[in-house]
């Protein structure tokens, strides 16, 4: 399944050049030594822009849960309906979520729990996102 | 000046505030309902905006009071989820030049503000205070509330409006396009439908307390009986069918496990209420309903969509805002009428109050026992936003109809309807009332 294009905007550049180098950064303030995701001018926890960067992840995750889409808003979806959407906590800190199509499993077979390990898949226009597989 | 939204002190959206300080001072006297439709006709008499004034000019009427009694309103201005207007329709012209304007020209058809509510109601001569509380009827009751509270108003009308387009929810703009920005591709790129958070939340209920979606039957049929008892409701004027188990089990998934039951039905309508003081709602027509007390949930999700952990942080906390400033316990409540649209909101929010002493994880198996309005563990009577249609003011209405001995063949009778809460929408952004019989 495409995915829409991804533009970049000033904000998720760095997220999506990253993306586009297969690593995985997620943002991170290092005056509260939290991540965040996703992305935000400034850091939700001391509300200051002023220390934030971006943090190389293991690409390393659990399967919280997860739905089966059967009714997708976005047009170029439809067409793959219906398909899985987990959402996948990120070993380095439990509290920051990812969305995956979980691109191998098949729909409404998901082992919730499981550890997954992020690839990158490339969007409509070509620019890559992260996606999730369940790991070997 | 144009209205603005009530400042962050108007809300009480922290534990440890005590009792309310107006807590018994206000009621509700008036009630005020619109027709419903599935969709706006096009028509200028079936505009949110004539819905509105349709639905003010009969809460007034009900409350017994003349319009120049009227000194406040209180509105939630945007008046869709879902259904805005669409770039580059041509603006409905008939329908605007049938009412006075506002700088807005789709001000009553995809909107609404005080404003122009006032410029289209000349009998309303004296209304010096007026406020919006942004979101929903929930947010608008809480704030008129503690406006009526504050003196800043005395008989203040609380309105909320919906329209309802053709087509469907959500299917224009970006998601019919090839590409998104950046920021919003974080979350929107794996196409999510709207209730797909909050089934997400419910699978992660189902897994940890060994539920599952069937469960959800009995409320689900409860509902739509309730919502049937309900005559100012779209599935009683429009569709009258009883929702049967196996209708519910056989509906198509929106996003498993929320099926299309699971999730309201847009429609058309508006309702307002009349609030004024306690000691003025003596005089007045219909028997005061008080408020004990109003609270807020104001929790940030950590990370893309609330956790199951989260809502449940922010429920609990809602339960105790709402009996601390009461004065009540949950021992004390005869009903609730917690929001549920979608369905499955509902288990989470009664959890949270604690309902008939129910713990976490424990909703579903309630479910499975007597939650009818005759019984004596009535589970939202009003039917909600399942029984009657996407409005998010049926379980107010169905407080102060209850309490007033006014809710007809919907009544609960396996209790005495002395004390309600109402409130909604989601568990971790909300607003919600305790409406009681008595002011102490």
């Amino acid at each position: 399944m495409v995915k829409q294009g991804v533009i970049p905007d000033e904000l998720t550049k760095p997220y999506y050049d990253a993306a586009n180098q297969e690593r995985l950064v997620i943002q991170n303030c290092k005056t509260c030594n939290l991540l965040q995701h996703p992305p935000s001018p400034a850091c939700r926890q001391c509300e200051s822009g002023d220390n934030m960067e971006w943090k190389q992840m293991s690409g390393r995750g659990k399967i919280y849960n997860y739905g089966v889409v059967h009714d997708c808003p976005i047009r170029l979806l439809q067409e793959d309906q219906p398909f899985n959407v987990a959402v996948i906590m990120l070993d380095e800190d439990q509290g920051i979520q990812m969305y995956s199509h979980l691109p191998g499993t098949p729909v409404d077979e998901v082992p919730v729990g499981a550890s997954v390990e992020v690839v990158f898949e490339a969007t409509a226009n070509g620019q890559k996102v992260p996606e999730w597989r369940v790991a070997g | 000046m144009a209205t603005e939204n009530a400042p962050a002190s108007m809300y009480r959206s922290t534990e440890g505030l005590g009792l309310w300080e107006h807590r018994g001072k206000v009621a509700a006297v008036g009630v005020g309902h619109s027709p419903t439709a599935r969709r706006w006709d096009g028509k200028p008499e079936t505009s949110v905006g004539a819905n509105s004034i349709l639905a003010l000019r009969k809460a007034i009427e009900d409350a017994g009071v003349s319009p120049d009694q009227i000194d406040g309103l209180v509105l939630a201005p945007v008046t869709t989820t879902g259904a805005f207007w669409p770039d580059g329709r041509p603006l409905p012209m008939d329908v605007i030049n049938s009412f006075n304007t506002t700088d807005d020209p789709l001000d009553g058809i995809a909107q609404l503000s005080a404003e122009w509510l006032i410029k289209n109601m000349p009998e309303l001569t004296n209304v010096k205070f007026t406020m919006y509380g942004p979101g929903c009827m929930s947010a608008a009751i809480v704030v008129a509330a503690q406006a009526v509270g504050e003196g800043r108003t005395n008989n203040c009308l609380v309105l909320k409006g919906w329209h309802n387009l053709e087509g469907r929810y959500y299917q224009g703009g970006a998601n019919a396009g090839d590409a998104i920005e950046g920021t919003g591709a974080v979350s929107r790129l794996w196409g999510t439908p709207a209730s797909y958070g909050t089934a997400l939340q419910f699978a992660q209920y189902c897994t940890k307390y060994g539920k599952n979606h069937d469960m959800m039957a009995p409320f689900m049929t409860n509902s739509r009986r309730n919502g049937l008892l309900f005559p100012e409701g779209y599935w009683a004027q429009h569709r009258p069918e009883q929702l049967t188990r196996e209708d519910y089990l056989a509906a198509r998934w929106i996003a498993k496990p929320a099926n299309l039951f699971d999730n309201d039905i847009p429609i058309m309508t508006s309702a307002a209420y009349l609030f004024t003081t306690a000691e003025r709602a003596k005089d007045m027509k219909q028997k005061p309903v008080y408020i004990l007390n109003h609270a807020s949930s104001r929790h940030t999700p950590r990370s893309l969509t609330p956790t199951l952990d989260e809502v449940q942080e922010s429920t609990g906390s809602t339960g105790r805002k709402l009996y601390e400033g009461a004065g009540i316990t949950a021992d004390d409540l005869s009903f609730e009428n917690m929001y549920d649209g979608f369905a499955q909101f509902h288990q989470f929010h009664i959890e949270g109050l604690g309902y008939r002493g129910m713990k976490f994880g424990e909703a579903l198996d309630f479910y499975q026992t007597d939650i009818s309005i005759e019984g004596p563990n009535p589970v939202l009577p009003s039917g909600g936003n399942i029984g009657s249609g996407r409005s998010r003011f049926w379980m107010h209405t169905d407080c102060i109809q209850q309490i007033q001995g006014r809710a007809g063949a919907r009544a609960v009778t396996g209790v005495k309807p002395e004390i309600g809460v109402s409130g909604g929408p989601m568990p971790l952004g909300g607003n919600f009332t305790v409406w009681s019989a008595n002011p102490d």
